[in-house]
């Protein structure tokens, strides 16, 4: 069975070590937050601006001077602080920020990213993307790993516009864990019942099988 | 040194057509409601604007982008406005897009009088084309010039009327670069104070960046995307 997005980020969130500060890109990523282990201390970073973003807020204590980097109302938490922008991209760009989640289009097997623009549609703009896949130490990507058309993700080149050149570490897609390791895409886990020859026929770029390859535990 | 002016009015006194203007916000958040309510309201036009964000279509910039005031944006996101795509795609107003973070380097860097500066976000995408590129502790890194405006217009949540200024949360972000890199900057603040009442301790922008300062009225600030708490 592939992951669907919640196991996909709940998969995730075991990346993150007690102590790390965190940022969490828009949709999967978004879903990590609710998957934290127990018992460590992590705090998320929003581009925007701050530091120890809490949960949503309530219809009591919303405030329009208050959202997150997807712009939507937050919270803050017990340590929070805020700044400028500024100093915030310092804090991405000096390697401050130790863990990068964010979503994908595709990614190539050197470790290339594109997750901003698809030639023909809409151009929304980067925002933040590019900022933090060209600095943050460990970029995990959320992604499906074949499009609707059952075409695969995970490629030797990409094909649309780069967000970044030679960042991702890891992908956590709806088949699989992978790192990018320079030849070609490593096989960690496998999603359960998801077969080697699976992930195999849905991965374009080289598929990188050493031994036996665990199952995902939920 | 008192740098009070009375309205929205009087502080846009100076802005004319083809001009440089920087409008702090992110999204509708910490957007200069009143002064962009009051341009809109102008004739000016062929503003080059640089904000993160080109406000929603029918609040924020996408006021003035409706009446055909702006030129060229230069930003980091756009999604937000279906008259921005429309102007866009039919070429009447240019757009530079920037990787977030450059862009408010640029600005801060405007503000503190660095010209130029390498960031290696963009290395190797369509934002490095036509950019310097140099190879610092085995990373390529792109060449970013620093930007500033003619005029810069900020919102802060409390203000004195010597300019110096307070943001509230998140309402911070790229205000305070840009109240660094307008040659004139006018702020628009929730409360406005005589000198001596804000604690100098807290001060986010000192008052040395602000040339004009004002006490907005009937701030709407609208939320984007109102997200609540399932309980």
């Amino acid at each position: 069975m592939a992951l669907d997005k919640n196991q996909i980020a709940a998969r995730i969130a075991r990346e993150i070590k007690d102590g790390n500060y965190v940022n969490l890109g828009i949709g999967i990523p978004t879903l990590v937050a609710n998957y934290i282990p127990k018992g460590i201390i992590v705090t998320l970073q929003s581009e925007n601006g701050m530091l120890g973003m809490g949960p949503f807020p309530t219809m009591e204590t919303v405030d329009a001077d208050l959202i997150n980097a997807g712009k939507q109302t937050i919270t803050y938490l017990p340590g929070a602080s805020f700044f400028d922008s500024a100093t915030s991209f310092a804090m991405i760009r000096g390697g401050h920020v130790d863990v990068t989640i964010l979503g994908a289009f595709e990614v190539s097997e050197k470790g290339d990213i594109a997750s901003w623009k698809v030639p023909g549609k809409l151009i929304k703009g980067m925002g933040g993307a590019m900022d933090l896949v060209a600095s943050a130490k460990n970029i995990i990507v959320a992604m499906q790993h074949t499009n609707k058309e059952g075409q695969s993700k995970l490629l030797k080149e990409c094909t649309l516009p780069l967000t970044g050149v030679n960042c991702v570490k890891r992908i956590v897609s709806d088949l699989a864990v992978l790192d990018v390791v320079g030849k070609g895409f490593k096989l960690i886990e496998r999603a359960p019942g998801v077969s080697v020859e699976q992930i195999q026929k849905a991965t374009e770029g080289t598929l990188i099988v050493e031994g036996d390859i665990p199952e995902i535990i939920f | 040194m008192d740098k009070t002016v009375k309205n929205a009015k009087e502080a846009i006194e100076g802005i004319r057509d083809n001009m440089t203007v920087m409008f702090g916000g992110f999204g509708l958040c910490g957007i200069p409601e009143n002064t962009i309510m009051e341009l809109s309201k102008t004739n000016i036009k062929g503003l080059i604007c640089i904000s993160n964000n080109c406000g929603v279509d029918d609040f924020g910039l996408g006021l003035m982008l409706k009446n055909h005031q702006i030129k060229k944006m230069v930003s980091s996101y756009v999604g937000e406005n279906a008259e921005f795509e429309r102007q866009m795609l039919s070429g009447e107003l240019e757009v530079e897009l920037l990787p977030q973070g450059s862009l408010a380097e640029k600005i801060r860097a405007g503000g503190a009088g660095i010209p130029a500066f390498y960031v290696p976000a963009g290395y190797g995408t369509e934002v490095g084309i036509g950019k310097e590129s140099r190879e610092f502790n085995g990373q390529m890194h792109l060449l970013e010039h620093a930007l500033t405006a003619d005029f810069a217009v900020v919102k802060a949540w409390k203000g004195d009327t010597a300019g110096n200024l307070i943001y509230k949360y998140t309402a911070n972000n790229f205000n305070s670069m840009m109240a660094m890199a307008g040659r004139i900057t006018i702020a628009e603040v929730e409360e406005l104070v005589p000198v001596g009442e804000l604690d100098p301790n807290f001060i986010h922008t000192s008052g040395i960046f602000v040339q004009r300062i004002f006490q907005g009225v009937d701030y709407e600030k609208r939320i984007e995307q109102l997200t609540l708490s399932k309980q």
